[in-house]
This record gives C-alpha cells, sequence and structure tokens, in this order.
C-alpha cells in the first residue's frame, strides 16, 4: 500500500538505513503529500505509542482507505475490520477474533506449519538457483496461510498463482482492477461457505455475532480482505530480508544453530530492524498538536513503525541487527489497540522459519537484488525486494 | 527453588516452582490463562501483564523506564503493575502472588 516503486539492480549488501534518522531527530516529524490529501508522519517512538493509543484524536475510523497511505478511497468501499473502527467497537470485532488467531499457538498447527516450512526449504535446497521472493517467501507465505484460514492445502495454489503483485501494476502504486481479483475471489468463499459450511474462518465468521446480531456479509468480507492484505507483503518481506541478512552475515546461522534458544528475540529483532509495515495512518478530530507540531481537525498523521524502532532515544546502536536484544520495546506489530492481530501467525512462520534454517541451510548467498524502495514523500525507504536471487546450500 | 502463585481472571489458583528463566516464562509453560508472552519476553507486546501482591512490592523491585513507559499506556495498569518477563526467577522471590491481569 505504498507509493511508487523504483527499481535498482545491484550486488545485494543487507543493508536497511534509516531512512527518518535525520528528520526524526530534527524536528520529530515528516511530511508527504499524497493524493492531495497530505500525511504528518510521526518519527519518534514516545509520539508514535501515545497517537496510537489515543484513538479518540487519533482514529481509524474514518472512509475506507483513508488511513492507509497511499490512500485506498478511491479504490474501496468496504471498511476492513477491525483496523478501520474504534473502540468500543472495535474491541467488539476483536474478541471475536482473537481466539481464531492464537490457533498457531497450538501444537497441532506447529507441527504442519513446520512441514509446510520444511517441505519449501528442501525444495530450495535442492534447485541451484532460486528466487527468495517468489520460490521461498511467497510459498510459504501462502501455504501458511491456509492454516491460519484452515482451508484446503490446495487453495494456496491459486494464491501463490497471483504472484506478489496482486494488488499493483507496474509502476503503479494502487490498482483497483487487481484488488478486484482478490475481492471477487473472497466473495465467491463466503458464498462457498454459506453454501458447505465448514471449520473455517469464513464459516466461523458467518456464523459470529456482534451484539446480538449476525455479522454481515459485508463485516465478514472486511476481516478476510484484511486477513489476505496485510499478512502477504508484510510476511513476504520479513522473510526475503530475513535470508538477505544471513547473506550478508555468513556466520550468524551457525551461531542460532549452536544457541537456538535465541531464536525468539531474534525474531523480535528482525522485525524491528527490518519493519516490514513502515507506517499506517489516522485521521485526526480535533485541533491537535504532535510533536509540537500544529495539526489540524480532518487531516492525516501516520504513525511511523519504522522510525519508531530506530529510535536511538529508545533502543542501544539502533542500527545494528544484536539477535540477543533482550529489552526490544520496539512497535513493528503496531501498538495498543490495533497492533497487528497476525501477530502470533507471523512470528510462529519466523520462528520456526529460523529454526529450520539453522538445522538444514549451511549458507546462503544473494546474486542479485532488486530492490523495493518505498518512496514517502522527502524519504526513500527499502522496505525489502522485489527480487532476490540467492543460492542455498545444505548442511 | 522459588515457589510462585498466579491468580487468573477466573479466580483459578495456580501455583509452581522454578529455579531459572521469566516468570512470564513460568506462566506460560504452565498454561496460566491470560499470560501469552507473545513477543516471547522482549517487553514490547504487553501480554504479560500481572498486579504483584502489595505486600510483595519489596521483594519483586521495580520496573525499568522502558517497562514503564510500556505500562503507562497499558489497560488497567496500577501502581502494582508489571511485566513479568521482566521478572526473573530467583529466590528473592519465593512465596510471591501475582494476579493475571486479564
Ligand atoms: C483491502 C485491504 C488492502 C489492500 C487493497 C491493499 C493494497 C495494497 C497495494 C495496492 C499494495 C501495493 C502498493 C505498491 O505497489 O506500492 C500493498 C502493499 C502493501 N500492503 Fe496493503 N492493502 C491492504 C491492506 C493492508 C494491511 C491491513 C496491511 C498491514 C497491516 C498492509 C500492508 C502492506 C504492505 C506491508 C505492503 C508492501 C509494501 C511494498 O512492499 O511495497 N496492507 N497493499
Ligand atoms: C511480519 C509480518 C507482519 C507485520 C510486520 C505486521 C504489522 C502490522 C502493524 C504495524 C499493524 C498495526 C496497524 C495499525 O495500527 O493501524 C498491523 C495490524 C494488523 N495486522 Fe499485521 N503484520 C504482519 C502480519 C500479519 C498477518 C500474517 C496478518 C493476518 C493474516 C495480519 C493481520 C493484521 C490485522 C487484521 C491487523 C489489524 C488489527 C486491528 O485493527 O485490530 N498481519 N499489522
Ligand atoms: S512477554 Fe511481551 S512484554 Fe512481556
Amino acid at each position: 500500500m505504498f507509493s511508487l516503486i523504483t527499481k535498482t539492480l545491484r550486488m545485494a549488501k543487507c543493508k536497511f538505513a534509516d531512512a527518518f534518522k535525520e528528520e526524526r531527530e530534527k524536528s520529530g516529524i515528516g511530511k508527504m503529500d499524497d493524493q492531495g490529501d497530505p500525511v504528518v508522519m510521526l518519527l519518534n517512538h514516545k509520539d508514535v505509542r501515545k497517537a496510537a493509543h489515543n484513538y479518540k484524536v487519533f482514529s481509524s475510523e474514518a472512509v475506507p482507505g483513508r488511513i492507509v497511505v497511499p490512500s485506498e478511497v478511491n479504490i474501496r468501499t468496504t471498511r476492513q475490520i477491525p483496523f478501520e473502527v474504534d473502540p468500543p467497537m472495535h474491541k467488539e470485532y476483536r474478541s471475536l477474533l482473537e481466539a481464531w488467531f492464537k490457533r498457531p499457538l497450538q501444537d497441532t498447527y506447529e507441527e504442519k506449519l513446520t512441514t509446510i516450512i520444511s517441505t519449501v526449504l528442501d525444495d530450495v535446497l535442492s534447485k541451484d538457483k532460486v528466487d527468495v521472493v517468489s520460490d521461498l517467501a511467497l510459498v510459504i507465505q501462502s501455504r501458511a496461510l491456509t492454516l491460519l484460514l484452515n482451508v484446503p492445502f490446495d487453495k494456496s495454489v491459486k494464491w501463490i498463482s497471483w504472484g506478489t503483485h496482486v494488488f499493483r501494476s507496474e509502476g503503479e502504486a494502487l490498482d483497483g482492477d487487481k484488488a478486484a481479483i482478490l475481492y471477487n475471489y473472497i466473495d465467491e468463499e463466503i458464498d462457498n461457505a454459506i453454501a458447505n459450511p465448514a471449520d473455517n474462518l469464513y464459516s466461523t465468521l458467518l456464523a459470529a455475532e456482534v451484539n446480538g446480531k449476525k455479522l454481515t456479509k459485508e463485516e465478514v468480507k472486511g476481516v478476510l480482505i484484511l486477513t489476505f492484505a496485510g499478512g502477504r507483503d508484510t510476511v513476504i518481506n520479513a522473510l526475503t530480508n530475513m535470508m538477505s541478512y544471513f547473506s550478508a552475515n555468513k556466520k550468524a546461522l551457525d551461531y542460532i544453530r549452536s544457541k537456538p534458544e535465541i531464536i525468539k528475540t531474534a525474531v523480535e529483532e528482525f522485525i524491528r530492524y527490518f519493519s516490514p509495515l513502515t507506517h499506517m495512518g489516522r485521521v485526526v478530530t480535533e485541533d491537535t498538536t504532535v510533536c509540537e507540531h500544529a495539526v489540524k481537525a480532518d487531516s492525516r498523521i501516520s504513525l511511523c513503525w519504522a522510525s519508531a524502532n530506530r529510535d536511538e532515544k529508545v533502543f542501544e546502536n539502533p542500527d545494528e541487527v544484536i539477535l540477543e536484544r533482550k529489552v526490544n520495546p520496539h512497535v513493528g506489530f503496531g501498538f495498543s489497540h490495533h497492533n497487528c492481530l497476525g501477530a502470533t501467525h507471523a512470528r510462529q512462520i519466523m520462528r520456526i522459519t529460523l529454526k529450520l534454517l539453522a538445522e538444514k541451510v549451511s549458507d546462503i548467498t544473494v546474486l542479485e537484488a532488486e530492490e523495493n524502495i518505498e518512496n514517502l514523500g522527502e524519504f526513500t525507504r527499502k522496505v525489502g525486494y522485489n527480487s532476490l536471487k540467492a543460492t542455498f546450500k545444505k548442511r | 527453588m522459588a515457589k510462585i502463585t498466579f491468580i487468573t481472571s477466573s479466580n483459578e489458583k495456580i501455583t509452581v516452582a522454578a529455579t531459572e528463566g521469566s516468570v512470564m516464562e513460568l506462566a506460560v509453560n504452565n498454561n496460566v490463562q491470560g499470560i501469552d508472552g507473545d513477543c516471547g519476553g522482549v517487553c514490547s507486546c504487553a501480554t504479560c501483564h500481572v498486579f504483584v501482591a502489595p505486600e510483595d512490592v519489596d521483594k519483586v523491585g521495580v520496573a525499568s523506564e522502558i517497562e514503564t513507559d510500556m505500562l503507562e499506556l497499558a489497560d488497567d495498569a496500577n501502581e502494582y503493575s508489571r511485566l513479568c518477563c521482566q521478572i526473573p526467577v530467583t529466590d528473592a522471590i519465593d512465596n510471591v502472588v501475582f494476579t493475571v491481569a486479564k
């Protein structure tokens, strides 16, 4: 959901620079225009957390699509749930969903996810050269999503065939026609679930009630779109970027293999350092100030997770990946009411992938990289790769 | 060896013992309801929020600045709040009682 993709072809170093450092230290805010609806970006960790908490002044419940940057108001009318709903209603929806989204902690889920990831890694190891984005990250993400929705494994074939560009066409940030592929698909799957109820997320949502009323089809759709869209590029970037890290830090795989107990802190550190979701908007409901800067009612701000995660006032050596960082109050999964609902699933994917990598792989070497650079007004930020060609060696 | 008691929001009392790790890990390993420990204990998720029994506050000690900042924005936090991933299990906290926040 970000701005234009520019392409740079060069040999990869795993360097994810802090795009916001100068402005964060100078003024604490950044500014960007977005289709005539400008955004004031909050860059300090403290300001980001406070604003995320203060939903009354910084609301998620604007016209659907407006809290997303670039704005999606022109390409959709469906409200994403619970993402574009403020408390107290937000909590009603969240409590419906929370138990389902904690399933990744169950032993059987973990076992199935391990099988999925192990199979993909074995396949990658059997090839001379792979594209990490399309041969590894996209495949793991799509197959893992069948577990989260509890639908047949075959469903992932279609999701993989959409490629990483399901919502975008070359050079265009937002593409309504492409988004329609997803919308139509979800409509069909909801109709299927109405005709043949099963123990999956579709049917669970269709049967669910909020305040004594069944969710409407539109509401069910709002939840599912978010599950597909929010968990796609984020997970793909997190996995791909982690592979590029191992190519640039050759000793790290051995180190993790010798100390598997650091896997959890390592995953949190990767989420902090890579911040797969750069920022998310809010609409200001009354004239106020952010970081001593006046903002008007009905204007937009954004909570810049990526900047907050490099705030030197909170993190020592913020630009270094410290796999054993013990205290790491990152906001990579957001903060407060809207913190990431898919985080349990995403963390399990990352942890299991890391564990299996350390067990199975002795070396990852990047051959060719095409970076995915976001343009955010005065800032440019590398969020991941459009493609990352690499070799994987068996242990 | 420290013996620690958790009281959950459904008023279940669970007493367990350990010699190492954090109080969050102890709770998660014993399936204490309401302590999820999502972030694995790095002070980023607040899903390990507990209230320390008033008489145990001295034994448990105080929160660091980073933990305090986190708690400041947590639901229903009060002066007895702690994120229990930040409390190591040691003999010093033997017989302490924690009430789970949610
Ligand atoms: C209906 C729901 C959504 C739609 C239609 C949508 C649409 C898009 C589009 C069009 C892009 C490509 C932008 C580009 O090429 O520059 C994109 C990328 C992305 N979206 Fe969304 N989005 C949705 C929801 C979400 C949510 C809820 C999240 C996270 C919580 C999210 C996270 C991302 C991320 C991280 C990217 C990757 C940016 C990049 O790699 O360039 N999306 N989305
Ligand atoms: C590494 C991967 C991921 C990252 C970094 C990430 C990041 C985020 C962030 C920063 C937010 C907060 C947005 C806000 O405050 O407005 C968020 C919300 C959300 N994410 Fe994720 N996400 C990831 C994976 C996923 C996955 C796998 C799913 C589901 C399949 C998902 C579903 C959601 C949903 C539903 C919300 C909205 C929660 C609410 O409004 O209550 N995310 N995510
Ligand atoms: S376990 Fe995440 S803050 Fe304690």
